[in-house]
């Protein structure tokens, strides 16, 4: 018997597969097993394949496998696109009554249970409850105390109603006994439970509850696949906390408004995908050089243009680290699990307070609607920390303003943080532009001071290079010359993929970087290794090219931007000057 | 807010760089004057400013501002707004701004109905951009861009305004600085999106639309004992008549409820606690 349990319920999408999917990760869950689920679905919301799929174990798991013991088919398709991870001795749950599951084949070598799952529901109250029976036979088949799912249906159905509960609990008893009654196959399951309490979330959920721990009380955004469950999580609870979500008419318009919620003092948030993201970016160069701090979240999906919306990619890289006309300084923070989600979340808007700059964070369709079990400690919110930065009140704002008692919003400081002022105290009015300006945040085309608002700007992100603990999270064997790189989602497989390659005598280092922009230095790390590998879910390896840029350290760099372009002797110039520090050097 | 603010407090030491004579300046110093007989005060007024000679106005006047970009300016003050309902918010723009690459925000913002003030700086031509049509263009009227006239109708930004359920519509002329000032005010008073069009003549590149014709063809409403604002056919008919240019609040409705009111928003957004909330334990409990 292997150590873990993988199990699926597949079907049409409006087959109700998704819920129930949830219920039988949720009881499993509250029986204190580690629970990974991953969801195969269309684009569309009738009809196409969908399925849900669970993976148990007592242990932690962190990935999918291409195995599944139990299958609960509601369709002849289900069984087709699960081919592959059936084997010999999996177990098929079928209404071989139901119309289309007439006559269906079950291959070779598996066990196909016909359970008559439509007329066991509508004898218990309904043919709706006929997935609830079915996780009843498929308690059967695994062993599995069939109480553990009675919590988890009410959680479902209690807003229903008590009968509706009731009704639910008895279906799903009925398919367990009736799989214990007319099959005498001796199952090799035993789902063994434990004490241990653990949540169940998914990635955006996660970020949704990481933004409210974190202060964020103003929310806008549009409905796009696979961010929308952020919207959703953050909708009815942000409330209960003195905050809002609005639904704008698009992603230029969330952008903008989250900006002004921004201005105001708010700690605010969207969130979006690619498509969004590119309307988005328009914006964004406004952000960064008005020094609003703002938390944009990217949840990627298959690209470009519409692509494959509801396919896994990390496809957005570019976008997010060079995305924008001209140069903007800007921080990308990419979370590699779901509980990670919670914690860069609250870590982006400390960053973006605390050095006023756009914060992208780069989530993934696979972590997003991934759901994962924890321990509820892992969302430790006594420690977390909120810090707003340089901001001024009343009392301290005379410390920044000028001799005509002006303040200056966009001081040129050491650090390149300048102080804020919330709209209402006194003494602090001033213009936020886009426009390059001077420290009040007047538009100037001075070539002076546009080099030391460029400079500033930059400042800050070499401030929060020295200042911030840039931590990786590594495993396998810290002295192989093997070293293997991901980011983002890919951590839970890579994880598990070294206990693989353990097994075959390769040992293998494994970096899993949370930072994109900036990030820990891994030019030495990298020359260090004998092979290199950059683990990505995208076709041109996009995080492989900047870590190969950070490791090219052959170019010297001219550069001018005070808005004048080069001329001939000063260029003259530069190059000497450039060429002897070399000598020198 | 201080009872004794002037509007000369809520002017910048910029001097603005809009051509002698812009429509501009009458515009701004309206909105000054209105803010200041409301009772706000620069640290409490919030100014957001669109792209285009009308979207300088924030840089000359003396608030807590913000200068967008081109056409996003509404989405930005109802963000302001709602993050902060304590706070005064103008909204400020051109034509181009805001019937044309915002058109979609303007719709919008009409039916969110914050409670804010928007003024459109309305001159008939993209001013910055040296002189091509704008979406409020006469049909003939020739530009660098469109030599024979844009050959589409103007856009009637009132009549979009009450199609998507405006509370307040009005409209307003620079030069007319009593009756300009008096009718911001009224938006600003009024409980919801307080919508005023201003002819705002540019005088480089608009010789059509200019003081002259507005002073000739200008219909002041306050004038006629017999309009009610609140009627909401007698305000379509003027919107949809052609052949003259009100001057006035056209429509206003009675029963308008502010968004703010509509979700209850009332707390100032900028104070959080130290640390994440007492109760946040509650939100990972959920998961269970
Ligand atoms: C995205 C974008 N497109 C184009 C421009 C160029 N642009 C600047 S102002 C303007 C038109 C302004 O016209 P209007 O809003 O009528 O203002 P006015 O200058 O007449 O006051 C344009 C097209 C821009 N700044 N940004
Ligand atoms: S170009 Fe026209 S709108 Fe712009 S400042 Fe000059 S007169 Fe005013």
């Amino acid at each position: 018997m292997p150590a873990d349990f993988n199990w699926a319920i597949g079907g049409e999408a409006g087959d109700g597969i998704d819920s129930t999917g949830k219920i039988f990760a949720q009881a499993l869950s509250r029986a204190g097993r580690h629970v990974f689920t991953s969801k195969d679905f269309a684009s569309r919301i009738r009809g196409g394949y969908t399925a849900y799929k669970v993976r148990t174990s007592v242990d932690q798991v962190q990935s999918v496998v291409d195995r599944l013991d139990v299958l609960i088919a509601l369709t002849p398709r289900t069984i087709e696109e699960n081919l592959d991870e059936l084997q010999e001795g999996s177990v098929i749950v079928y209404d071989g009554e139901r119309t289309t599951m007439q006559g269906v084949e079950i291959p070779e070598g598996m066990i196909g249970l016909d359970v008559p799952l439509q007329s066991i529901a509508e004898e218990k109250g309904g043919a709706i409850m006929r997935n609830v029976v079915a996780l009843g036979a498929a308690c059967a088949v695994a062993n599995f105390p069939i109480e553990h799912l009675d919590s988890s249906l009410e959680k479902r159905f209690g807003g229903k109603g008590q009968a509706i509960v009731d009704n639910n609990r008895k279906a799903a008893r009925a398919g367990r006994d009736y799989v214990d009654e007319n099959f005498d196959h001796e199952f090799d399951y035993d789902l063994e439970t434990t004490d241990n309490d653990y949540v169940l979330l998914n990635g955006d959920e996660a970020i949704g509850m990481g933004a409210i721990a974190a202060g964020c009380r103003f929310y806008a955004g549009y409905p796009i696949t696979p961010a929308t469950d952020v919207m959703e999580y953050l909708t009815g609870r942000i409330e209960q906390y003195g905050g809002h979500v609005v639904q704008a008419e698009d992603e230029l318009a969330a952008i903008n408004l989250a900006l002004g919620g921004a201005r105001a003092g708010a700690r605010a948030m969207t969130a979006t995908s690619g498509p969004g993201i590119d309307l988005m970016t328009e914006t964004f160069g406004l952000i960064a050089t008005s020094e609003t701090p703002l938390v944009i979240v990217d949840v990627m999906r298959s690209g470009p243009s519409t692509g494959m919306p509801t396919k896994q990619e990390q496809g957005d890289l570019n976008q997010m680290v060079y995305g924008g006309h001209g140069e903007i300084p800007r921080f990308t923070l990419a979370p590699t699990t779901v509980a990670e989600c919670f914690h860069k979340t609250v870590e982006a808007f400390n960053l973006a307070e605390k050095y006023q700059t756009p914060v992208y964070l780069a989530a993934d369709l696979a972590m997003a609607v991934t759901e994962q079990t924890f321990a509820p400690e892992e969302f430790d919110m006594d420690a977390v920390e909120i810090d707003r930065g340089k901001v001024v009140d009343d009392d301290t704002i005379g410390e920044w303003t000028n001799e005509k008692g002006q303040f200056k919003a966009h001081a040129l400081t050491d650090d390149g943080v300048s102080p804020r002022s919330f709209p209402g105290t006194a003494g602090g009015a001033h213009m936020s532009t886009g426009l390059e300006h001077d420290e009040l945040g007047r538009r100037t085309e001075d070539t002076d001071m546009r080099v030391e608002q460029v400079d500033k700007r930059n400042r800050k992100v070499e401030t929060a290079q020295e200042r911030e603990p840039w931590e990786y999270r590594e495993f396998g064997d810290a002295d192989s010359g093997n070293l293997v790189i991901s980011w983002g989602s890919n951590e839970g497989a890579m994880v598990e993929a070294i206990e693989f390659l353990e097994e075959e005598g390769i040992d293998v280092r494994f970096i899993s970087m949370p930072y994109i922009f900036p990030r820990p230095d891994l030019t030495e790390t990298i020359n260090d290794a004998d092979d290199v590998i950059v683990v990505e879910c995208n076709n041109t390896g996009q995080f492989a090219d900047i870590l190969e840029h950070d490791a090219l350290t052959r170019v010297k760099r001219v550069n001018k931007y005070n808005g004048v372009r080069f001329k001939a002797d000063e260029l003259a110039e530069e190059i000497k000057e450039t060429l002897s520090q070399e000598i020198t050097a | 807010m201080s009872s004794d603010v002037r509007f000369t407090d809520f002017k910048s030491d910029k001097q603005p760089t809009w051509c002698p004579g812009c429509g501009d300046f009458g515009t701004m110093n309206g909105m000054m004057k209105a803010l200041a007989n409301t009772g706000n005060d620069p640290d409490n007024t919030f100014v957001v400013a669109g792209i285009g000679c009308s979207g300088k106005i924030g840089t000359y006047m003396h608030s807590y501002a913000m200068h967008g970009v081109h056409g996003r300016a509404l989405p930005v003050g109802a963000g302001v707004k709602m993050a902060n309902p304590d706070l005064e918010v103008m909204v400020a723009g051109g034509d181009g701004d805001g019937y044309s690459i915002g058109a979609g925000h303007f719709v919008h913002a009409v039916r969110r109905n914050v409670d804010m003030t928007y003024v459109v700086m309305d001159n008939r031509i993209y001013g910055l951009t040296k002189g091509q049509a704008s979406p409020t263009s006469r049909e003939d009227f020739e530009t660098s861009t469109t030599p024979e006239g844009p050959k589409q109708p103007p856009v009637n930004p009132m009549a979009l305004a009450l199609a998507a359920g405006a509370t307040f519509i009005a409209q307003s002329f620079s030069s007319d600085a009593m009756r300009h000032a008096e009718i911001v005010q009224e938006a600003i008073e009024h409980d919801g999106f307080g919508f005023v069009n201003v002819f705002s003549p540019c005088v480089t590149f608009n010789d059509v639309d200019t003081y002259d014709y507005f002073r000739d063809n200008l219909v002041d409403l306050a004038e006629d004992d017999d309009y009610d604002r609140h009627d909401y056919n007698a305000a379509k008919d003027r919107i949809l008549d052609a052949s003259k240019e009100y001057q006035g609040v056209i429509y206003q409705n009675e029963n308008s409820v502010p968004y703010e009111k509509q979700h209850g928003l009332t707390e100032n957004m900028a104070e959080i606690p130290d640390g994440a909330p007492d109760d946040a334990m509650d939100l990972v409990r959920e998961f269970y």
